[in-house]
């Protein structure tokens, strides 16, 4: 874990067009249009923001002033949502590139992207799409990994997924197919607390139990965000990834062992329907601040007691 | 299920999940693919559906954001209704979804429901302008000051560099007043729709302008984008406007940022 971090630093220490914030132990937000009025009013103290990749492939234009002005006051995490690592086809070599001339303009203190995949053939499906567990598909993806990190030069952050429907074919569980990828690929993870539970309620299994099987030493990052629910054909919960609402109650628990056991990583609301006023996201991660402070004391005692 | 000679197949070979999985996304018509489940082997008709409803809902959310006069002329429904015909019809080809929807316009032109309102098309080109002019590349506008520099014996063959953002739509309709009218939130004013106007889509400064253009004017200024010379571009829009203005277009056209550059127009 140690390795992504200090590879970020070191990428700092080049001279950089904007100026190197550090991203350690911070709390963040996803970056709303929305609110980037309030947020350059207000000009918080300290925090990040998350973007995603797509929306600043534009040649030129707001976009790319917004973000400008952003990066050169905080810390960002650069978020691609549709290179498809997860799919069986090959990576699109020109949306890489768009993603690394990305990477090389805003330095961003973290670079992620999904366990997923949306493009079939030549349809964009604007949806993260799940994958069987095989080893025919972890070839694949770490494969895929291993271009989009050779293009960017530097590790990525994958991200576990949410999902709704298993595959028949699957041969491995989800977190054993991520603890191999990120050994055959050295990319790191990153943990979405949310898609957990999400995923633990969809398919009867046990999010402790995951928590417990994830290699959090490899964790850079991680996100909270809110679920609605519904239900499946037997009418049990089915609950939905839809980033519309506040963190739920039982993420935050989850998030709270989390941070216990890895100490405070950086650490995103995502919020990206039925947008709240800036305020209220804001409080959301000050919410995560307040854990992630309150782990970075006793974290501290804690690894020098683990090391005695 | 799995094959006899499993264990002969190469592990790279390229899995099939993706034409399985993807297939019935947008066709509500398919079943749902047998290579899912739910835990336990338990149907995953509703799990599945999560997906297709994502798909579906998203991309006409896509639309929405990029046609909202388009939105508040139809009203949300009727607008929801023609956007899912045209997603199902139409997927995205690129994951940029700025990019998606070019052919929404002339598709709206087709659209059996639509009929009764004729530049509904045109309003749609004009937003979808209005998103190019918004992600086109950055660059300083011409400045009033540098085509006063030219000498006069050298006007008539000036040819220019259009700025990355402008964009032109004309129309048989009313549609820049009825773009304008819809695309901000509060009451919209009633527009008499048959005027022809022919929209101008800049972005002089931080935001996208939308203008009317002058009659004439967008043959002028569409012969000038192309590299036509000055005075050929002035008297092609004099053909098919006696009254265009010159000097009232040049000095609009200079305020708009439609050109980025001088170009050297003397005969290589």
């Amino acid at each position: 874990m140690n390795a992504i971090i200090q590879f970020a630093d070191s990428q700092a220490s080049r001279l950089l067009r904007f100026p190197a914030h550090s991203i350690a132990g911070l709390a963040g937000t996803s970056l709303k249009h929305e609110h980037l009025s309030a947020i350059l009013a207000e000009r918080p103290a300290y925090g990040f923001f998350e973007v995603h990749a797509e929306n600043y492939m534009g040649a030129g234009g707001p976009p790319h002033r917004a973000l400008e002005s952003v990066r050169r006051d905080y810390p960002i995490s650069l978020h691609g949502v549709c290179m498809s690592i997860g799919g069986p086809q090959r990576i699109d070599v020109a949306h890489l590139g768009r993603f690394a001339a990305l990477v090389e303009r805003y330095e961003p203190a973290l670079v992620s992207e999904h366990l997923a995949w949306s493009t079939h053939e030549t349809t964009y499906f604007n949806d993260l799409l799940p994958l069987p567990y095989t080893e025919a598909t972890l070839a694949r993806v770490a494969d895929h990994i291993d271009e989009v990190q050779e293009a960017i030069r530097r590790p990525i952050l994958l991200e576990n997924p949410s999902t709704y429907v298993l595959f028949r074919d699957s041969t491995m569980s989800e977190t054993d197919f991520i603890r191999e990828l990120a050994r055959r690929s050295g990319c790191g993870l990153l943990l979405d607390v949310n898609n957990v539970f999400v995923s633990a309620t969809n398919h009867g299994f046990s999010a402790l139990d995951y928590l417990s099987d994830f290699p959090l030493e490899r964790v850079g990052e991680i996100h909270l965000a809110g679920h609605a629910e519904q239900s499946d054909d037997e009418g049990e919960r089915l609950l939905i990834d839809s980033h519309d609402g506040p963190v739920a109650d039982a993420v935050w628990t989850l998030f709270d062992i989390v941070a216990d056991r890895r100490g405070p990583i950086p650490t995103l609301v995502e919020w990206d329907s039925k947008i709240p006023d800036w305020s209220v996201l804001k409080a959301e991660a000050m919410a995560a601040q307040a854990i992630l402070d309150r782990h970075a004391q006793t974290f501290v005692f804690g690894s020098t007691h683990a090391a005695r | 299920m799995l094959p006899a000679d499993i264990s002969s197949r190469d592990p790279r070979e390229k899995p099939s999940y993706g034409a399985a999985f993807s297939g019935a996304l947008i066709d509500p018509e398919r079943a749902t693919p047998n290579c899912v489940a739910g835990p336990n082997g338990k149907t995953a008709t509703k799990r599945y559906n999560v997906y297709r409803n994502n798909v579906t809902v998203s991309l006409i959310e896509a639309l929405a954001s990029i046609y909202p006069a388009v939105q508040r002329i139809t009203g949300a429904e009727f607008f929801r209704a023609m956007a899912r015909f045209h997603v199902r019809a139409n997927p995205p080809r690129s994951p940029l979804l700025f990019e998606y929807g070019r052919d929404f316009p002339d598709f709206i032109e087709r659209y059996e429901y639509a009929q009764s309102v004729p530049w509904l098309g045109d309003v749609a080109r004009i937003e979808r302008a209005w998103l190019d002019c918004y992600h086109a590349a950055d660059a300083e506008p011409l400045s009033a000051t540098a085509l006063g520099s030219v000498p006069a014996d050298r006007l008539a063959k000036l040819v220019f560099q259009p700025h990355p953002a402008v964009r032109i739509v004309c129309s048989s309709f009313s549609s820049v007043s009825i773009f304008a009218a819809n695309r901000n939130v509060g009451r919209a004013a009633p527009v008499n729709a048959v005027d022809p106007e022919d929209a101008l889509i800049t972005r002089p400064g931080q935001d996208v302008a939308v203008r009317h253009l002058p009659a004439g004017g967008a043959a002028f200024l569409t012969r000038l984008i192309e590299g036509t010379p000055l005075a050929v571009a002035a008297s092609a829009a004099l053909e098919v406007t006696p009254s265009f203005d010159l000097a009232a277009n040049i000095v609009g056209m200079i305020d708009a940022g439609v050109f980025a550059t001088i170009k050297d127009g003397d005969p290589r």
